[in-house]
Order: C-alpha cells, then sequence, then structure tokens
C-alpha cells in the first residue's frame, strides 16, 4: 500500500501553502475502524490526482450535528462556533467530507453562524474528478457485479443529491440495481438523529434489519453506502442475516479507490 | 322569474351559513396566530411554484397511483362543479331557472362536463370508502385513527357520494322537465311547470340526462324529485361549509396556503435557535451584547404557542392520509412514533387551547401541554430525523420540525434526554466527540495501517 500523503492546515500554513480544499474527516472518519477504512480510501483518491488538501487533524471537533438532531441547540452552537472559529481563522473556502451528516450541517447550518464555505460530499467531489477526466477507473474486478446503492438520508432527501454515488458505481461497469425504497423514497437506515449513540426505542424490529433485509433481497454481491453511518448499520444488518461472506458493504469511495487500484 | 317565500328561506340559509362559517374560520385563525411568527414571506417565484406544482398540480399525490387518481377525480370534479353552485345560488336568489343557460353552446358542454366529473366524483369516493372499509389499507386503519377520525373520513365520503348524487338527479329531472314538459300540457298546468319548459336547454343537449332520468317515476313525480334535489344539494353544501373546520377536510382550503408557506430550504437544514446564537457569542466574547429587541423566551417547545404559526397551521392542513407514517422508520419497524399522530395531536391540543380561550377568556390557562400530555418523549426519541414523512406528505407538512422543537424543550429545558445521549453530550463538550476519544488521537488513522 503506497503511503498516505496527508497535511493539516497548521502544516500548511507554517509552509505558507494554501490548499485547494479541506478534508473535513469527521468523527466517524477519524475514530471508527470501520469508517478510518473510508477516509482513507479518500484521502488515497486524492492523493492519486495529486489535489492540494488538507485536514486539521486534532484541531477538528464534531460539527455537532449528533446535538442538532437530538435537541441540544446550546452544545450544537458551542461546537459550530468554535469550529467556524478555527476555519475562518485557516481562510477555509472549500470543504469535501465523507460523511453526510457532516456535509449538511456545514453547508446547510454553518452559514448562519458566521461559516460559509462550499461544501461537497466526497461522491460529488469523485464524481466531478471522473468527469474532468482526472480520475480514470474502469470496473475491474466489479465488472458485472451486482451493486445496490443505499441513499443516505441526509444526502438524499436532506440535500437533494441522488445521482453523484450512482454516477460513480455506473464507472464500474457493474450492475446497479435499486431496492424499491430508493432515491426520494430511500428508507433511513436507521443511525440518524443521533439514534447511533442510543439503543432504538422498544419496537418489533431493528431498523437496520428491516433496511438490510431489503437490500439482501436483490441478491447483490455490494451493498454501497456513502455514510459512515449507513455503513456499520448496513454491515450489522448483513451479519444478522449472516451474510457477511457473500455480500460485502462497502463506500463509494472504497469502490472508486479499489477499481483504480489505489 | 318569480321571488317568494323559497328565496327568502333561501336566503336565510345562505346567510346563518355565512355567519356559522365566519365565526368558526375566524377562531381557526386566531388559533393559528398564538403560534410564533416566522417569516415566509420571501421568495415570492418559488412560493408560486410549488403551490402550481404541489397543490393545483396534486404532483405529491400520484406518487401513489392509485389514490392519486382517484384524488384528482375528486379534486378536479369539486373544484368544477362547484362552478354549478354559482348558478344555484343565481337562481336560488332571484328566483330565475338555470339564469346561466343563456351561455348557449359554452353551457351545454359545462353541464355535460359537470356530469361527467360528478360520476367519477362518486366513483373516486367509492374507491375511497372501499379503501377504508373493505379492503382496510393499513395506513387509513391504525390505532391513531379509531373513533372521530375513522367517522370523520366515512362521513365525508358518503355526504360526497349524497352530493354528487343529487347533483346528477337534479340535472337529470330537471334536463326531463324543461324539453320534454310540454308534451304534457296538462301536467304543466297542474304543477305550475310552465318555467320548466323555457330554460333554454335543448333536447339533445346532455350526455348523461336522459338516460339517468328515464330510470325516473312518471311526469307527475318529477319535479318533486327535482325540487328535492335542489335543496338537499344546496343545504348540503352549506352543511358541508360548516362542517369543514370540524374536519380533516380542511385541507380542500387549507393545503393551497399551506403549500404555498412550504418548507423551501434544503430538508436537512433545521433552524438554529437565535436566543440560543446570542448566549453562545457572549460565551465566546463576553463583551458581546445582544441585541436589544432579542426575545429570551424558552428553548424548545413544550406547548402549541411555542410552535411557529406555520407548525399550526400544518396540524389544521394534515388529511390524517398517513403517508408520512408509512414510511416513517421508526413507526413501520413497531416503535410508538407516528407522524401522522404529532399533527392530530398538535392539532387536538390547539383545539382544547382555543376552546379554552373562547371560554375562560386570553388569561386561559390549564395544566396540560403538547409534549407529555399529547406526545410522549419515547414516541419523540424513535424519530431518525430521516425526512420521510416531510417528502411523503402531499400537503408538505412538517412533523419534523415539530418533533425537534419539543426534544428541544426535553432537552434543554427539561434535561431529560435518554441517559446514553447524555452521555454523548458529556463527551462532545470534552472531548469534540460523540464518543470517549482524546481529541489528540484525531489524526491517528493518518499513521495507521
Ligand atoms: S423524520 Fe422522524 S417522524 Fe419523519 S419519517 Fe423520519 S423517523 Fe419518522
Ligand atoms: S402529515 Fe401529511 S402525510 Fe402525514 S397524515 Fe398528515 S397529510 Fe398525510
Amino acid at each position: 500500500m503506497s503511503e498516505l500523503k496527508v497535511k493539516t492546515m497548521a502544516d500548511c500554513l507554517a509552509n505558507g501553502e494554501t490548499p485547494e480544499i479541506l478534508f473535513w474527516v469527521g468523527c466517524a472518519g477519524s475514530f471508527d475502524d470501520r469508517a478510518k477504512k473510508i477516509t482513507k480510501a479518500i484521502v488515497k483518491i486524492l492523493n492519486k490526482v495529486e489535489m492540494s488538501f488538507a485536514v486539521l487533524g486534532t484541531e477538528e471537533s464534531c460539527t455537532g450535528d449528533p446535538a442538532k438532531r437530538a435537541g441540544h441547540e446550546f452544545l450544537f452552537q458551542m461546537q459550530a462556533m468554535n469550529n467556524i472559529t478555527v476555519m475562518n481563522g485557516y481562510g477555509v473556502q472549500k470543504i469535501v467530507t465523507g460523511c453526510p451528516h457532516c456535509f449538511n450541517t456545514l453547508k446547510n447550518e454553518y452559514p448562519a453562524l458566521g461559516g460559509n464555505y462550499e461544501v461537497i460530499h466526497h461522491t460529488q467531489l469523485i464524481q466531478q474528478l471522473i468527469n474532468q477526466g482526472k480520475l480514470k477507473v474502469e470496473g475491474g474486478n466489479f465488472k458485472g457485479k451486482k451493486i445496490t446503492f443505499h441513499d443516505p438520508c441526509y444526502l438524499g432527501r436532506a440535500n437533494n443529491e441522488y445521482e453523484a454515488p450512482r454516477e460513480v458505481i455506473a464507472k464500474l461497469d457493474a450492475e446497479l440495481v435499486e431496492m424499491k425504497r430508493s432515491k426520494a423514497n430511500g428508507y433511513c437506515c436507521g443511525a440518524g438523529g443521533a439514534q447511533m449513540f442510543k439503543e432504538a426505542e422498544h419496537g418489533d424490529k431493528e431498523v437496520n434489519i428491516e433496511r438490510s433485509e431489503e437490500a439482501l433481497a436483490l441478491e447483490p454481491a455490494i451493498i454501497a453506502a456513502g455514510c459512515p453511518f449507513c455503513n456499520t448499520m448496513m454491515t450489522d444488518g448483513v451479519k444478522h442475516f449472516e451474510k457477511e461472506e457473500s455480500v460485502k458493504v462497502y463506500d463509494v469511495a472504497e469502490l472508486i479507490a479499489q477499481a483504480a487500484d489505489l | 322569474m318569480q321571488f317568494g317565500i323559497t328565496n327568502v328561506i333561501f336566503l336565510v340559509l345562505l346567510g346563518v351559513t355565512g355567519f356559522v362559517a365566519f365565526k368558526k374560520y375566524a377562531s381557526l385563525i386566531r388559533n393559528i396566530r398564538l403560534g410564533k411568527d416566522l417569516n415566509r414571506n420571501d421568495r415570492l417565484g418559488d412560493r408560486l411554484n410549488v403551490l402550481l406544482r404541489v397543490a393545483l398540480g396534486q404532483s405529491k399525490m400520484v406518487v401513489r397511483p392509485v389514490a392519486g387518481i382517484f384524488h384528482i377525480f375528486v379534486y378536479v370534479g369539486f373544484i368544477i362543479i362547484n362552478a354549478e353552485l354559482l348558478e344555484i345560488i343565481v337562481d336560488g336568489v332571484f328566483g330565475t331557472h338555470r339564469a346561466f343557460s343563456f351561455l348557449g353552446p359554452v353551457y351545454t358542454i359545462l353541464i355535460n362536463s359537470f356530469e361527467i366529473l360528478a360520476v367519477l366524483v362518486i366513483l373516486g369516493c367509492l374507491v375511497f370508502l372501499a379503501r377504508r372499509n373493505v379492503v382496510k389499507l393499513k395506513r387509513l386503519n391504525m390505532k391513531e385513527l379509531v373513533g372521530w377520525p375513522r367517522n370523520d373520513a366515512n362521513i365525508i365520503l358518503i355526504t360526497e357520494v349524497c352530493l354528487m348524487s343529487a347533483f346528477l338527479i337534479m340535472n337529470s329531472a330537471d334536463w326531463y322537465l324543461s324539453t320534454q314538459v310540454s308534451k304534457f300540457p296538462v301536467v304543466v298546468k297542474e304543477f305550475g311547470l310552465e318555467h320548466y319548459a323555457h330554460s333554454g336547454v335543448s333536447e339533445n343537449a346532455f350526455l348523461l340526462s336522459p338516460w339517468i332520468s328515464g330510470w325516473m317515476p312518471g311526469i307527475n313525480y318529477i319535479v318533486y324529485i327535482e325540487r328535492f334535489c335542489w335543496w338537499f344539494h344546496i343545504i348540503g353544501i352549506c352543511g358541508f361549509i360548516m362542517y369543514l373546520p370540524y374536519s380533516k377536510h380542511l385541507h380542500i382550503l387549507f393545503s393551497f396556503p399551506n403549500v404555498f408557506y412550504s418548507n423551501l430550504e434544503p430538508k436537512g437544514k433545521f433552524n438554529n435557535l437565535e436566543s440560543i446564537t446570542n448566549e453562545v457569542k457572549a460565551v465566546f466574547d463576553p463583551s458581546f451584547t445582544p441585541p436589544a429587541d432579542a426575545v429570551p423566551g424558552k428553548f424548545g417547545a413544550k406547548d402549541v404557542s411555542d410552535l411557529t404559526w406555520k407548525q399550526l397551521l400544518d396540524s389544521y392542513t394534515c388529511t390524517e392520509c398517513g403517508r408520512c407514517t408509512s414510511v416513517c422508520p421508526a413507526n413501520t419497524t413497531g416503535k410508538l412514533l407516528s407522524p401522522r399522530k404529532i399533527m392530530m395531536a398538535t392539532r387536538d391540543r390547539l383545539e382544547e387551547v382555543g376552546r379554552g380561550l373562547d371560554t375562560q377568556g386570553p388569561d386561559f390557562k390549564d395544566e396540560k401541554s403538547l409534549l407529555h400530555d399529547y406526545i410522549t418523549p419515547e414516541e419523540l426519541w424513535a424519530c431518525t430525523s430521516c425526512n420521510g414523512c416531510t417528502e411523503a406528505c402531499p400537503v408538505n407538512i412538517d412533523p419534523l420540525s415539530i418533533i425537534i422543537d419539543l426534544r428541544r424543550y426535553l432537552v434543554m429545558e427539561e434535561s431529560a434526554p435518554p441517559s446514553e445521549l447524555a452521555t454523548v453530550f458529556a463527551n462532545m463538550e470534552n472531548n469534540g466527540a460523540p464518543w470517549q476519544f482524546s481529541p489528540a488521537d484525531r489524526l491517528n488513522w493518518a499513521n495507521e495501517n
């Protein structure tokens, strides 16, 4: 595996460099073992196209999304103000992130607090890179494989981005199959609104089991996701049905990184 | 033209309807104004656009084709047939007969389309009745609909079938009288039917009338049928207008303003509470003084008066169709949360507060509140904030915004989040992450294999 080239904003400042884009890693992408792999896949892609980017590293803090959705507005705004102070200090203009929750919060809720940035999701960036010819992908071992894409609520319904991840998957020459509940009709993985961090309320089923069942019914080789939380939820669901040998859950960035042999 | 006692009765009927309706609608508007301010007068072009697409164009109804298509029948039929109401009123007030028939061929086309639409409306209502009572579609038979909501739906559907039938029969009887009556000179004299013969409708003008009138009893009775249906139709419509404000069918009026004032921002964007922004700014900058007009207020919503007028308008607009609930991940996995119930509870509580204000004056207060008495924390905490409900709602209602405002009250005023979330909050405060990791380890991934 090639060495990851990652700079922090502080490094850049010290060297007098201004990176083109800030890569917002997010809490899951920084600390969760499974999500770290997605983070690395994104970095590999950025390295491959030699994009000038930096991360905040230890200066990054949670965007406040779970606090906001759980109703702790005060905590959310404290987090937001902290992050905005740091980012504005570095003169950040453009942000890419691998987490739809960070994406949504940075894009929609930071501006009113003084944080105005152009924010894109990593699937949108990958789509742009492919379309601009900067990143070449061929199907490789995904050719002809059945892939279904699970729309993250905070990318899809919350921000109307349904096409970027699908276009990227289409570049793999794979067979993209849709679940009945997809795009605007998509079904939550069960992690949003701070549910990731608590036991579900009493019911007769877990949301991620319901969703994984729907995905597995298509008998895909791969369930693609674009969110670290969806990824965890779907992975757990696949395990629940003991299908982890035959069905893999990958982030779109991981699919591209693998196909491009990075 | 004859003016007599019937015209007086008619005018009294209209007057009473107008008065009763005015009072009730005024109280609905008063109730909605109990909500907090929210500026939704921006982006006029976008608002007209969404009004055109979603309300007039029914774009979100047809997402579910069966309900969508039959709903369009009922909707178009209802709007267009009400043009006929104008003629009924003119006839009723001035004692004219088919006042608009001077329109000639245009009139023929109009009445024919009314007749066809009336049949389609009846068909639509029968399908809807069947879906509720025979097929028992799940979302139309859930527990929050037991009792009044279910009866309300059935009452209105049956009323519509009756009204449309009355309209069709009235028109057919009238057609018979105006075109055939001259063949029975004796009867004309006996019943005083002369004016029917001069209504200006030609014999083969209408498609359905001749056919329907073929089923009717002899000429001697048809005039009673015609009069009965005429009165039944207009009394029915007056009753309907007075009934509407008590019914989920209020959506036929409120969905238009409700859609016009839709949330046009991305669905994921929640508002940033301004009172908190002031506090947070003060934490960061002790010299910061909040603007003079800043209202401290409470954080989040406990009762209906803590919600915005738009959230309250939403609650009156809800048609209880349950499209929101049928896509809700919490509800579909058996949890207590139902976004439809959130809307119904908000309306029920608002009505209760409104009644209190009516009987006890502006200082009315009771021991109850929307949170806890109508909506429990268990329901609120089951929401994944996925926006499935707001996407599915055909009239752009936003149950999620109410859920979040109530959660805000639970967390910031009552300090009562679920215990795991309390831990998450503490972690975020101390470590800048929902998990207990040191911020110093944030970049470790870059050096791990
Ligand atoms: S936002 Fe909440 S209430 Fe609405 S569908 Fe999703 S989980 Fe249900
Ligand atoms: S909120 Fe909308 S979707 Fe839900 S029941 Fe009411 S009208 Fe139907």
